[in-house]
C-alpha cells in the first residue's frame, strides 16, 4: 500500500507541474504589459520599471514561472492588475459561495442518484425503470443554464419562493445563505444527478449477474436481502469513481451557472478578469480549479486502492 | 430496414438528428425571413401563424434564427469531434502498438494531463489569450475531444493486439502502422462512432453553454446559447424567447444521446445482449 500510494504521489506531483507549466506558458503568450495597462499611457519609464519589479515582471520566463509557481506553494498569488488587491484574498473571498455550491450540488445529487439507481435496478424491465430511465435522458441532454432560466421563471418570478439572483452572504445567516444557492445547486446537480443514476442501476445489475449473489440466493436470502446486504456494496465502486470525476464537472459547471445566478463566486470571478484583462486573476482561478480536479482524483484513487486490494498491483 | 425497428431508440433518435441537421442544411438556401434585417416594428412577438416562433428584441423570426443556429451548434460540433478523431484516434493506435513502450507512457500522461482541464476551463483560458469566437470554441472542445479517442482507442487496440488473426499478419511480415491500419482501425470503426455520436451531443451542449457566456459564437452569427442569454433579461414577460432555443438544444441533444444508443446497440450485439 505504502509503495502504492508514493507511486501516485509522485504521478500526482508531475501533473500538478506539468498544468501549472501549461498554464502558464499559456497566458505568455497573451501580448501586452500589465504595468503599462495598470499606470497608463503617461507613465514614466522609471515608475514602469518599479512597478514592473514589484510584479515580478521583470526576468526571464524560467525566473518568473519559479516565482509564479513558488508563490503558489506559499499561497502568494500575486497582486491583481486592476484592483490592486492580493488574488490570494479574492479568490478567498469568491471559495466561500464556490465550494459550497458545489458541495450542495453534489450532494443532492447523490441523494436523488443512490435512491432513483437503486429503485430501477431493483425493478429492472417495468415501467418504474423506463421512467426512470427516461427522465435520467432528458437529465442528461437539458442544458443546465437553461433549466436554471425555466427554474427562475417559475420559483423566482410567478412563485416567488426564492431570489431571482444574488447571493444573501453568510452573514446574513446560514439559512439564507443555502437558500440563495438552492436553485443554483439543483440546476448543477440534475445533468450529475442522472449521470449517476444510470452508474448506479447499470453498476447494480452487472453485480446482481455475479455468482456471490447467486450463493446468498441459494443460501435462502431473498431478491431484496441480496441486494442491500450484498450487491450495494460491490457496486458502489465505479459509483465513487464516477463521482470524484463529476466534482470536475461541478466546478467548471458552476462557473456557467454561477452567472444566470449573478452569484459572486469563482466563476463571475473569472469572466470579470477576462473582460478586464485581468491576466493574473484568470491564471490563478485556473490554476486552483485543475488542481482540486487533479487532487480529487488522487483522492479517488487512493480510496479505490484501500477499498479493493486487487487495484494497487495496477500500473 | 428491419434495422431501424431492431433498437428503440434508435428510429426516434435518427429522427429527431435528422430533423435538426436538416433545418441546419435547409437554412444555407432558405429561411422564413432574414435574420440579418431587424425589423423593430415587430419586435418581441408572441408567436403566430406570421412567426411561429414569434419575435426576438430586434424584431428577428426567432423560427429563422434557431434554424441558422442550428448551422452554428452543428458545424462546431461536429469540426470539434472531427479534431478529437483526427488527432485521438492515430495516438490511441500508437499507444497500443507500443504498449507499455515510452511512447505509450507519454501519451496517457499527456491525455491525462488535458483529462484535468474541463473543456470550459480551456475555453476560459484560450478566450483570455485570443479572445473569444466560434473558432475557439471548436478547438478548446476538439482539444477536450482528444483524450476520448485516445482513450477508447487504446484500450480497444489492446485487446485486439492478443487476437489470432493479428499474430497471423506479424507472422506474414506486417508491421505494427500497417497492422494497425489494416486490421485495428476497422475493428474499432463500430465503437468510434457510438463514441463520436456521444462527443458531438456533448459538443452542442458544450457550444451552447460557451456561448451563453460570451465564450462562444459572436453576434452576428446566430448560435442557440446566445439566444438564451439575450433573452435572459426579458423572460418574465416574453418567455417564449427563452423556450424555443433551449428546446432546440434539448432535442438535438437527446435525439443524438438516443440515436448513439441505438447504434451502439446495432453494432455491439454483445453489449445488447448484456444489457437485455
Amino acid at each position: 500500500m505504502l509503495r502504492y500510494f508514493l507511486k501516485r504521489l509522485l504521478s500526482l506531483a508531475l501533473s500538478l507541474v506539468a498544468a501549472s507549466v501549461v498554464i502558464f506558458l499559456a497566458l505568455e503568450v497573451v501580448p501586452g504589459d500589465p504595468a503599462a495597462y495598470m499606470l497608463g499611457l503617461n507613465a514614466q519609464e522609471d515608475t514602469l520599471n518599479a512597478l514592473r519589479e514589484q510584479l515580478g515582471l521583470n526576468g526571464t520566463v524560467l525566473e518568473r514561472y519559479l516565482s509564479w509557481a513558488g508563490g503558489l506553494l506559499t499561497g502568494d498569488f500575486g497582486i491583481s492588475y486592476t484592483y490592486r488587491t492580493p488574488v490570494s484574498e479574492m479568490i478567498g473571498d469568491r471559495l466561500w459561495v464556490s465550494l459550497p455550491l458545489a458541495l450542495y450540488a453534489l450532494t443532492l445529487s447523490t441523494l436523488i442518484a443512490f435512491p432513483a439507481g437503486i429503485w430501477a435496478a431493483s425493478r429492472r424491465g417495468s415501467y418504474v425503470d423506463a421512467g426512470v430511465m427516461g427522465v435520467t435522458q432528458l437529465g442528461v441532454a437539458i442544458p443546465n443554464f437553461w433549466f436554471a432560466m425555466l427554474m427562475v421563471l417559475v420559483f423566482a418570478i410567478n412563485l416567488r419562493w426564492f431570489s431571482a439572483g444574488g447571493f444573501a452572504g453568510w452573514d446574513a445567516g446560514f439559512f439564507s445563505g443555502m437558500k440563495s444557492l438552492t436553485l443554483p445547486a439543483i440546476a448543477l446537480a440534475l445533468p450529475q444527478a442522472s449521470i449517476l443514476t444510470r452508474v448506479m442501476r447499470s453498476s447494480l445489475l452487472d453485480t446482481l449477474n455475479e455468482d456471490f449473489i447467486r450463493t446468498a440466493r441459494a443460501k435462502g436470502l431473498n431478491r431484496g436481502q441480496a441486494m442491500w446486504r450484498h450487491a450495494l456494496r460491490n457496486a458502489l465502486i465505479p459509483v465513487l469513481t464516477i463521482m470524484g470525476l463529476q466534482f470536475s464537472f461541478l466546478l467548471a459547471g458552476a462557473i456557467i451557472i454561477e452567472n444566470v445566478f449573478y452569484l459572486p463566486g469563482l466563476g463571475r470571478l473569472v469572466f470579470q478578469a477576462i473582460s478586464a484583462r485581468d491576466l493574473i486573476v484568470v491564471e490563478s482561478v485556473v490554476m486552483l480549479l485543475v488542481f482540486a480536479v487533479i487532487v480529487v482524483n488522487f483522492a479517488v484513487d487512493l480510496a479505490y486502492a484501500w477499498v479493493d486490494p486487487r487495484l494497487r498491483g495496477r500500473r | 430496414m428491419s434495422l431501424l425497428f431492431h433498437s428503440r431508440t434508435l428510429l426516434p433518435g435518427a429522427t429527431l438528428t435528422f430533423l435538426f441537421a436538416g433545418a441546419a442544411i435547409v437554412s444555407l438556401f432558405w429561411v422564413p425571413y432574414d435574420t440579418t434585417v431587424l425589423d423593430i416594428a415587430n419586435k418581441i412577438k408572441s408567436p403566430s401563424w406570421a412567426h411561429p416562433f414569434g419575435t426576438d428584441q430586434f424584431g428577428r423570426d426567432i423560427l429563422s434564427m434557431i434554424m441558422v443556429g442550428a448551422r452554428t451548434s452543428i458545424a462546431v460540433a461536429l469540426v470539434a469531434v472531427g479534431i478529437g478523431m483526427l488527432a485521438g484516434v492515430p495516438l490511441g493506435l500508437a499507444a497500443a502498438a507500443r504498449k507499455g513502450g515510452l511512447l505509450d507512457e507519454v501519451i496517457m500522461r499527456m491525455n491525462d494531463l488535458v483529462f484535468a482541464f474541463p473543456s470550459l476551463l480551456i475555453a476560459v483560458m484560450i478566450t483570455a489569450v485570443f479572445g473569444a469566437s466560434a473558432l475557439n470554441a471548436i478547438i478548446a472542445i476538439g482539444i477536450f475531444n482528444i483524450p476520448v479517442f485516445a482513450r477508447l482507442t487504446r484500450g480497444a487496440a489492446l485487446s485486439l493486439w492478443s487476437r489470432d488473426y493479428i499474430m497471423a499478419a506479424r507472422v506474414a511480415g506486417k508491421g505494427p502502422a500497417r497492422i494497425s491500419l489494416e486490421h485495428i482501425l476497422p475493428n474499432v470503426a463500430n465503437l468510434l462512432i457510438v463514441q463520436g455520436t456521444i462527443q458531438f451531443s456533448l459538443g452542442i451542449l458544450a457550444e451552447a453553454g460557451l456561448s451563453y457566456v460570451g465564450l462562444g459564437a459572436q453576434p452576428p452569427v446566430a448560435s442557440w446559447g446566445r439566444m438564451l442569454a439575450d433573452s435572459q433579461t426579458m423572460i418574465s414577460f416574453a418567455p417564449h424567447l427563452a423556450l424555443f432555443p433551449g428546446l432546440a438544444i434539448l432535442l438535438t441533444v437527446l435525439g443524438l444521446n438516443l440515436l448513439g444508443d441505438g447504434l451502439r446497440d446495432i453494432l455491439d450485439p454483445k453489449l445488447r445482449r448484456a444489457r437485455a
